[in-house]
C-alpha cells in the first residue's frame, strides 16, 4: 500500500544482527519533498535504519518501498545513487578533498570538472583552495561538510542524513541547516536527517520520528515533540532539553 | 656424505642444548624436537625420492605433486578460514602456479622431463606459493577489517564490491610480494641462496649453480605475483553478498 508520496515506506520491517534485534516492527513513511527528522537515544536503530534504506543491509522481514518499488526490486548501486546516504563519522577515503569529492562520479569512470568542484565545495562554505588538502588534514567540522558535498555528487532524489553537523560550531551548524532546506525546496529532495540536537530537529524537521530501543515510538510533525504522548518519549525529550 | 659424518654433526645440536641448559634459556625441548622432526621427515622424503626417481613414473611424480599441494593447502587455509571456501581458492591457486611455471619450463625444454627436476622446482614453486598465500591472507584479513568503513563508504555511494576492496587487495598483494623481490636485489651479497650452495657443495659447476639459480629466483618472481592475485581475486567476491552488500568477517579465533 505505497501512497503517492512515499518516497520511503516501511511496512513491519525488522532488522537482526547475531540474533539480537536492532530494528524491531518498524512501519512509517519517509513523505516526498519533505525534511523528516529523527531522534532518539544512541543505539536506538536510527543508523541502521539509514543503512537498510541505502542497501547496505537487508531487512529480516517486512518491506521497504522506495519510490513506491520493492526496495530489492532495484539494483543495488541504482538505489545507492538515488538515496544518498551522508554517514555519521564522515568517513574518508585516503586522498586529496578533490579525490573524496569526486569519488561518486570517479566509481562511475566519470569525472568531476574543477568548477563543479569548487561550486560544491562553495554551497558547503569550504574555501576551493583545500581542493588539494588531504582529509587527513582536515578538522571534524570540515569532514563533515566535504561529506555532504560528496554527496549531492550523485544528485539523488532521497537524501539520508547522519548526524552530520555534531563537530560543527553552531554559525556553521545554522549554515549547514540553511543549506539542507536550501537543497529541499530548490530540488525537492526528501530529506531525512538524524540528528541529537533536539531544538534542530523541532525547528528543521516537517516531521519527526522517535526511535527507541530499536522501534518507532512516535512519529509525527515536528512540533508533537513539545507535547509528546509516549512517557519514554517524553523522558527522553525531557533529559535532552536540560 | 655417510651417516657416520651426520651422526657426527650432531654435534651441532648438542652445542646449542648445552648452552641452552647453561644459560636457562629453556629451548632444549624445541630444540630437540625440530632436531628428531627433521631427520625423521627429510629422510622419508629422501628414500620416497629416491623410490621415484629409479622408477621414472609419471604417476609417482604426480602423486608427489598432489601431496605437496594438499600439504601446502593444509598449511594455508589456517590463516584464511574467514574467506568462504578457502581451501579450494587455495588449491587451484597452487595447481595454477604449477601448472603455469613446469608448463614454461617443461613446454619450452628449459628442464628436463624427469623427476630430478620436476620434483624439487614443484617444491620449490609450491611451497613458496603456500609461504605467498599465509603473507597475502593475513595481510588481506588485517586491511578488509580495519578499512570496513571506507567500504561500506564506496558501497554507499554506488560503488561495485570490487570498487570497495580495490585498495586494500592492491595494498595486500605489494605487501606479500615485495619481500619476495626485495630479498632478490641484494641476493648474493650477503649470503649465498641454499639451493646453489647445496649444489656447489654436491660438486658442480659455480656458474652453473648460479644460472639455475637465476631460473629458480625468476620462477619465484611469477610464483609470488601470481599467487597473490589470484588468491585475492578468488577472495574478494565472497565478502559481499549478491545485494553488494559488505559481509562482516567472523572474528578470527586466535
Ligand atoms: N554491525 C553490527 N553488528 C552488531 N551490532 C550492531 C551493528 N551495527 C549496529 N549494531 C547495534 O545495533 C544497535 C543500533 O545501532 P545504531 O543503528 O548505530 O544506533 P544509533 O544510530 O541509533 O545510535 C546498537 O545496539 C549497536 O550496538
Ligand atoms: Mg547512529
Amino acid at each position: 500500500m505505497a501512497s503517492v508520496n512515499a518516497a520511503v515506506q516501511w511496512n513491519h520491517v525488522t532488522f537482526s544482527v547475531n540474533g539480537k534485534t536492532i530494528l524491531q516492527d518498524i512501519n512509517g513513511t519517509f513523505l516526498e519533498g519533505k525534511i523528516t527528522t529523527l531522534v532518539g537515544p544512541s543505539g536506538a536503530g536510527k543508523s541502521t535504519l539509514f543503512k537498510l534504506c541505502n542497501g547496505l543491509a537487508s531487512a529480516d522481514s517486512g518491506d521497504i518501498l522506495v519510490a513506491g518499488k520493492e526496495i530489492d526490486s532495484y539494483a543495488p548501486v541504482e538505489l545507492r545513487r538515488m538515496v544518498g546516504f551522508a554517514m555519521q563519522d564522515a568517513t574518508m577515503v585516503d586522498g586529496t578533498v578533490y579525490e573524496n569529492l569526486a569519488m561518486p562520479l570517479t566509481l562511475q569512470g566519470k569525472e568531476l570538472t574543477e568548477d563543479k568542484a569548487n561550486e560544491l565545495l562553495k554551497l558547503v562554505g569550504l574555501p576551493a583552495t583545500i581542493s588539494d588538502q588531504s582529509t587527513k588534514d582536515l578538522s571534524g567540522g570540515q569532514r563533515q561538510k566535504l561529506s555532504i558535498a560528496r554527496t549531492l555528487v550523485n544528485r539523488p532524489s532521497i537524501l539520508l542524513l547522519d548526524e552530520i553537523t555534531s563537530s560543527l560550531d553552531r554559525v556553521s551548524q545554522q549554515d549547514v541547516e540553511a543549506l539542507i532546506v536550501r537543497i529541499n525546496k530548490q530540488y525537492g529532495t526528501t530529506i531525512v536527517w538524524i540528528t541529537h540536537n533536539l531544538q534542530q530537529a523541532r525547528t528543521i524537521g516537517d516531521y519527526t520520528w522517535v526511535m527507541i530501543n530499536g522501534q518507532l515510538v512516535e512519529a509525527g510533525e515536528s512540533f508533537l515533540l513539545d507535547q509528546p504522548e509516549n512517557d519514554e518519549v517524553r523522558l527522553f525529550v525531557k533529559g535532552d532539553n536540560s | 656424505m655417510s651417516y657416520l659424518s651426520l651422526a657426527i654433526t650432531l654435534i651441532f645440536v648438542i652445542i646449542p642444548l648445552v648452552l641452552s641448559r647453561t644459560l636457562n634459556l629453556g629451548l632444549e625441548k624445541d630444540t630437540l624436537i625440530a632436531t628428531v622432526r627433521s631427520i625423521i621427515q627429510l629422510l622419508a622424503v629422501g628414500y620416497v625420492l629416491q623410490l621415484v626417481f629409479e622408477s621414472e613414473h609419471l604417476f609417482y611424480i604426480l602423486l608427489m605433486i598432489i601431496l605437496m599441494i594438499a600439504a601446502a593447502t593444509q598449511n594455508a587455509r589456517k590463516k584464511g578460514v574467514q574467506i568462504k571456501g578457502i581451501t579450494w581458492k587455495l588449491v587451484l591457486t597452487f595447481i595454477t602456479v604449477e601448472v603455469l611455471t613446469q608448463g614454461i619450463l617443461l613446454g619450452l625444454s628449459i628442464t628436463p622431463t624427469t623427476a630430478q627436476y620436476i620434483i624439487p622446482i614443484s617444491g620449490m614453486v609450491i611451497g613458496n606459493s603456500m609461504v605467498l598465500s599465509i603473507l597475502f591472507l593475513n595481510r588481506f584479513i588485517s586491511e578488509v577489517e580495519t578499512k570496513s568503513k571506507e567500504t561500506e563508504l564506496i558501497l554507499s555511494l554506488g560503488g561495485t564490491p570490487k570498487q570497495a576492496v580495490h585498495k586494500q587487495l592492491i595494498t595486500s598483494i605489494q605487501a606479500s610480494t615485495i619481500p619476495t623481490i626485495e630479498s632478490q636485489k641484494t641476493i648474493g651479497l650477503v649470503q649465498l641462496p641454499g639451493m646453489m650452495s647445496g649444489q656447489i657443495i654436491a660438486g658442480a659447476d659455480p656458474l652453473q649453480a648460479v644460472l639455475f639459480q637465476l631460473l629458480i629466483l625468476f620462477l619465484l618472481l611469477t610464483t609470488a605475483v601470481v599467487t597473490s592475485i589470484m588468491l585475492g581475486y578468488l577472495s574478494y567476491p565472497t565478502l559481499f553478498n549478491e545485494r553488494m552488500q559488505f559481509l562482516k568477517l567472523e572474528k578470527s579465533k586466535k
